[in-house]
């Protein structure tokens, strides 16, 4: 094969034809560029959402379920096809939502194998009023530290510090939102209600934020035995263990094992935040879709340059083949050119893209108290530039290559004779 | 003499738009270093059959021998390295590739056949464009050539890799009485000196009456072959 000859027959028919060069080279460009912007923008999004939703929730949640529903003593007793019962009014029993030996499962826990920490934690609704104000949310009655090394409350905290709930008894962490509406700061006092009814005055010792507006809305946390106290439980009545992983993806069989062994519920992540998940999965799709359009777009512009090229070059062509160049020459040197066209048209967009995306990311963005962010969320990561460059060569060599081959075929006799 | 071509029992069809027979049973054979020119009213078939010699068109009949070589029923690709080694070409309407220069242009075929480096493919480019007086024009883009020029780069082409034919297919049909004048001493020259042999199909009654054998055809048949005596 005569690389060096093709190589050079094809520069030279690109560099006469600057213009038309430019032009296909554009169209890989734009499609490129806007290839590169839109999946880091896109991929920025999803993992901000997943980044917030999957901080804020554990990896796995145990708790027990309450069901009210039971069959009543007389259809376990008289179970008949001919005849059947009739019951009025059936009243649920008392069901408690706490874990049985709740710490001991923790302290067992703790011991598997991937496991980032354990925090088994007393959650209930509560009314917060602060004078004729009431809100409703819920308290988690926690043991601070614990729950620290799970959820990095340290680094959410808007103010105070997490040592002033575990010195004060009476103390309440509040989430910065929840304690906006309700008009108190740090150093102020909220009645707190629980719907069995026990009331307690807590005094707000420090708020958080997580940037997620369903937490920073309603949550606030306490020392689990003030909660317990509120409820007027035991000190062993607890309702939620939390568990956080090292690797997300190993708290699926670890929740399953677990509700196994135990027999309590348990919820992993990927479940809790399924909506999330869909949502992003439908994201990637349409991120894909518009990609490829845009790049498939590029690629026909391509052919059809190159299909022009081929036909404004047939005369050449059929000279070539009379001076002994072959089909395949004629390939490599039709298709040299689309190559040629793509990959500089690819890098440009790759470039063109960088500083789109780059630009996004430093762009103002105000989502509110619901997202923590402060610009667009876009993800710098070669992978994708990888597959733009990857993607735009193949549209290229494909685009290039039916036309090269058109040419290929030429009869130069049928040209020649005029 | 030794025979350079054998041409026996060609016959070709057209099948567009009704069957039709272009060559009827032609046979001949053509010497090294012969200066041959076939003529014949249009139509009578001599283009088709340059062509069938050419090695460019494969569809008929009979089989075609080159240098002792059978040519009939070879593939494309070994036939384009053939050509590309043994054969060169001048047509009617020049056919210089535009976007290069007249060096270039001449270079191409030696390139491709990979003989020589680029370097000594340059030196003999610009040997064939001395030998027909165009070297000053060397870096000229060839499309800022005049036809009679072009013409002439154009035989320095087909003679850049010294084959053994060169064939013409009305080489100085688009050209006034100087330029057909230049070429055809050309033509001469490398049929007397270098041995090379020259097939050209002409409508030009001068052109032949200088070659060394002219074939006359008619309705796909030779219907004479003469030795011109100079």
């Amino acid at each position: 094969m005569n690389l060096s000859i093709t190589t050079q027959i094809a520069k030279t028919h690109l560099l006469s034809k600057k213009r038309q060069t430019l032009v296909a080279m554009l169209g890989v460009t734009f499609g490129i560029a806007m290839f590169i912007t839109m999946i880091s923008f896109m991929q920025g999004v999803n993992q901000f959402l997943e980044d917030s939703a999957l901080d804020a929730s554990p990896h796995v949640r145990m708790y027990n379920e309450v069901n009210t529903q039971r069959p009543a003593l007389i259809d376990q007793l008289n179970r008949s096809d001919s005849a059947f019962n009739v019951i009025y009014h059936q009243k649920p029993k008392e069901q408690l939502s706490r874990l049985k030996n709740g710490f001991l499962i923790a302290r067992r826990i703790e011991q598997e194998p991937g496991v980032l920490g354990v925090s088994p934690q007393l959650s209930t609704q509560a009314f917060y009023n602060n004078g004729p104000i009431q809100i409703s949310g819920t308290i988690a009655g926690v043991d601070i530290d614990r729950e620290n090394r799970l959820y990095n409350l340290k680094s959410r905290l808007k103010s105070g510090t997490i040592e002033a709930l575990r010195s004060n008894p009476n103390g309440l962490i509040m989430g910065n939102v929840l304690a906006r509406k309700l008009n108190v700061r740090e150093g102020d006092k909220v009645s707190v209600t629980t719907p069995t009814g026990g009331t307690m005055i807590l005094r707000v010792v420090g708020t958080f934020g997580f940037g997620i507006g369903t937490v920073d809305n309603t949550k606030s946390y306490a020392n689990l035995s003030t909660v317990q106290e509120i409820l007027q439980k035991d000190a062993s009545y607890v309702t939620d263990i939390h568990i956080k992983m090292f690797d997300p993806l190993l708290a699926l069989p670890l929740g399953k094992k677990l509700r196994a062994m135990y027999g309590y519920y348990t919820e992993d992540w990927a479940t809790a935040n399924s909506a999330i998940l869909a949502g992003e999965k439908i994201r990637n799709v349409m991120t894909f879709v518009v990609s490829m359009t845009l790049l498939v777009v590029a690629g026909f512009g391509i052919y059809n340059i190159m299909n022009m090229n081929v036909i404004n070059k047939i005369k050449d062509i059929a000279i070539l083949k009379a001076t002994g160049f072959e089909g395949k020459d004629i390939v490599l040197i039709f298709l040299l050119q689309a190559v040629f066209i793509g990959v500089l048209g690819g890098l440009l967009g790759l470039l063109i893209g960088f500083i789109l995306s780059y630009l996004l990311s430093i762009t103002p963005f105000n989502a509110g108290d619901f997202l923590s962010i402060k610009t667009f969320p876009v993800i710098f990561d070669p992978k994708y530039y990888g597959m733009g460059l990857l993607f735009g060569l193949i549209t290229t060599v494909l685009a290039g290559y039916f036309p090269s081959r058109k040419a290929s075929k030429v009869d130069p006799v049928s040209i020649l004779r005029g | 003499m030794e025979k350079v071509l054998k041409a026996s029992h060609f016959n070709k069809y057209f099948t567009e738009p009704d069957r039709f027979q272009v060559l009827k049973d032609v046979t001949f054979e053509v010497n090294k270093g012969e200066f041959l020119a076939i003529v014949g009213k249009s139509g009578c078939g001599k283009s088709t059959l340059l062509y069938l010699l050419s090695t460019m068109d494969t569809e008929y009949e009979g089989t075609l021998e080159i240098n002792g070589q059978t040519l009939t029923g070879r593939s494309q690709d070994y036939l384009s390295k053939f050509r590309n080694e043994h054969l060169g070409f001048v047509f009617q309407f020049h056919f210089l590739l535009p976007e290069f220069t007249t060096l270039q242009n001449v270079m191409l075929p030696a390139l491709k056949l990979g003989r020589y480096s680029e370097k000594e493919v340059e030196h003999r480019a610009y040997e064939k464009l001395k030998m027909i007086g165009m070297e000053d024009h060397a870096r000229k883009l060839s499309s800022k050539l005049s036809g009679g020029q072009q013409q002439r780069v154009a035989i320095a082409r087909a003679l850049i890799n010294d084959p053994t034919i060169v064939m013409g297919d009305e080489p100085t049909g688009n050209l006034d009485k100087t330029n057909t004048g230049i070429v055809f001493d050309i033509f001469r020259e490398i049929a007397q000196e270098n041995h090379q042999t020259i097939i050209a199909v002409t409508h030009d009654p001068d052109f032949a009456a200088g070659c060394d054998r002219v074939i006359e055809m008619s309705d796909g048949m030779i219907i004479s072959s003469h030795e011109n005596q100079i």
